[in-house]
Formats: structure tokens, sequence, C-alpha cells
């Protein structure tokens, strides 16, 4: 294994991370939820509207995350080198699987091992090594 | 009255976590799919980053869901809503497995998709665009299978 320490960001990584944690910390604790992307949007297809208030609101604080970002310096760099074929594949795929195996990488990945969950665990030990296997064919078998 | 003003900051810290949420995978650079490619491309150049990240929220997350365990309703009076399910079913594995195919192929899961709606992606847009569809997808097939599906549980 090589280490790219050219792009390794260790310190941002962290505080990030420590962001994302002090985000679904509040949510648990002041709302009472679980800061699930999956669950918070899936809950927005069912016909039980009452509770969409809050699903909208942390949906939208998402979205408007870059853009308060920008307000104070310009936005890190985006690349996605898929081309738009792919990317609906995967979207569709994400989409669904997600709710299916009722979590993703906020939900299971980060909420669910903070609760040491052991469906969470696995979930994302899951994921993790379909998507190592996943990126393994494609840049090293398929060469993409 | 008191009800109203609790939905109310309920809402307003909803609004604060997912801003928040979002800062987070920003700065972490977590929104930018060619990372997180990077942490998933172990035989390539590998960059741990991800995994900082993750460290960095579960060690903050412990804490909260340790406290949050021990009560019955949140700080805000509303109703604690943790998950209870503890069965280990096909349904989760399989799910996990396949999520991480779509994850492997693009590099985006479901949280940075909507940062790079707000960041005017248009291939960002795009995969959310799919990403919701499959959703709706998932509710159709959870129609179909109550009627159809012999033991969905199973």
């Amino acid at each position: 294994m090589m280490i790219d320490w050219n792009n390794f960001t260790p310190w941002t990584a962290l505080t990030g991370g420590a962001l994302i944690g002090i985000s679904a910390s509040l949510f648990i604790l002041l709302n009472g939820r679980i800061a699930g992307i999956t669950g918070i949007i899936g809950g927005l297809f069912r016909p039980v509207m009452h509770d969409a208030g809050w699903r909208i609101a942390f949906t939208a604080g998402l979205i408007a995350a870059p853009i308060i970002w920008l307000l104070f310096g310009q936005l890190p760099e985006i690349t996605i080198d898929a081309g738009y074929g792919l990317l609906v594949i995967a979207g569709l795929i994400v989409g669904f699987s997600a709710r299916y195996g009722s979590g993703c990488t906020s939900g299971h990945g980060v909420c669910g091992i903070s609760r040491l969950s052991p469906r969470s665990i696995i979930a994302t030990l899951a994921f993790m090594s379909t998507g190592f296997l996943t990126v393994y064919i494609m840049r090293h078998w398929l060469g993409s | 009255m008191k009800k109203r003003l609790g939905n109310t900051s309920a809402l307003i810290f909803a609004l604060l976590s997912g801003l928040i949420f979002g800062l987070g995978l920003i700065l972490a650079g977590m929104a930018n799919p060619a990372k997180v490619l990077a942490f998933l491309d172990l035989a390539g150049w590998w960059d741990p980053s991800l995994g900082l990240v993750m460290g960095g929220a579960i060690a903050i997350g412990l804490v909260a869901f340790k406290i949050a365990g021990k009560r019955s309703s949140s700080f805000l009076g509303l109703p604690m809503n943790l998950p209870t399910s503890r069965i280990i079913d096909k349904r989760l594995v399989i799910g996990g497995l396949v999520f991480g195919i779509g994850w492997g192929l693009v590099g985006i899961c479901p949280a940075p998709a909507f940062v790079l709606l707000g960041a005017g992606s248009i291939k960002g847009i795009v995969f959310l665009v799919a990403m919701l569809i499959g959703m709706g997808l998932f509710e159709l097939f959870e129609i179909y299978c109550k009627s159809h599906c012999a033991s969905p549980k199973q």
C-alpha cells in the first residue's frame, strides 16, 4: 500500500469529521433524531406528512452549507470524473440500496457505529468492502 | 403555544445540524468525490482521509449517543427516536453490499449529493436526481412486496 502523502489531509479530515460528529450529536440530543440522510429523505416519500418539517430543514441545511461557505472563501476543489451514464446508474443503485439496507454512510457509518449498533457495524463493513472492491475493479481491471 | 415554540426550535436546530454536517463534509474534503474514491482505492495512491473523518465523527458521536441512550426524551423535550431493531437480516447485508457498489462507482453517497446540489455541480445534481428516483423505486418495491412477497422479513 502506498499512501498519497501529497493529498492526505489529516487535520481537515479530523476537524471536518468532528463537525459531522457535533452535528449528529446536536441532532440526537436536541431533536431526538438520527442524522442519517437516507432515513431523513426516505421519510419524505411516505404519506405521513406531519414530520416533513424537520426533514426538509435538515436537508436545506446540507444544501445551504456550500452557499454559506462561499460567503467566507472559495469552495475546495470538486472533481467528478464519472460520465453522466455512470452517475445515473450509481445514483439509482445508491438511492434504492440505501433505503433497502436502512441507511448509508451517515446513518450506519457515523451514527450507527457511534451507537455501537451491531446492525450498523455489519452494514458499514458490507458497503466498505464492496466500495473497495468496486474501485479496484473499475481502476485496476477495467482501467477507467 | 409551548408546542409551537418546541416545533420552531426543533426546525431551527434541524437546519443548524444539516448546515454543520454539510460544512464538516466540505472542510473534510468529502464533498469531493475524487477524494472519496482516493480512499476507496487501496491498490492505488491511497488517501486515508475518509477514515479520519469517520474516526473524528464517531469519537464525538460515541459520547452523545451514550448520553442519548440514557434518556427517554431529548433536551428539547422531543421523543428520543433511537433505532431498536437488532436483527441482522438479508436486507441489511444485501443493501449494504449493493450500496457500496454504487458508492464505489462514482464516490458519491447521499449527504454529499445534497452538498453538491448547493455547490451547483451539474454532475452532482444528475446523481442526486437519479438517487431520489432510486429511493422512489424502493417505495414502489415496498408496496409491491407487501402484496407479492411471501415473507418479507425472511
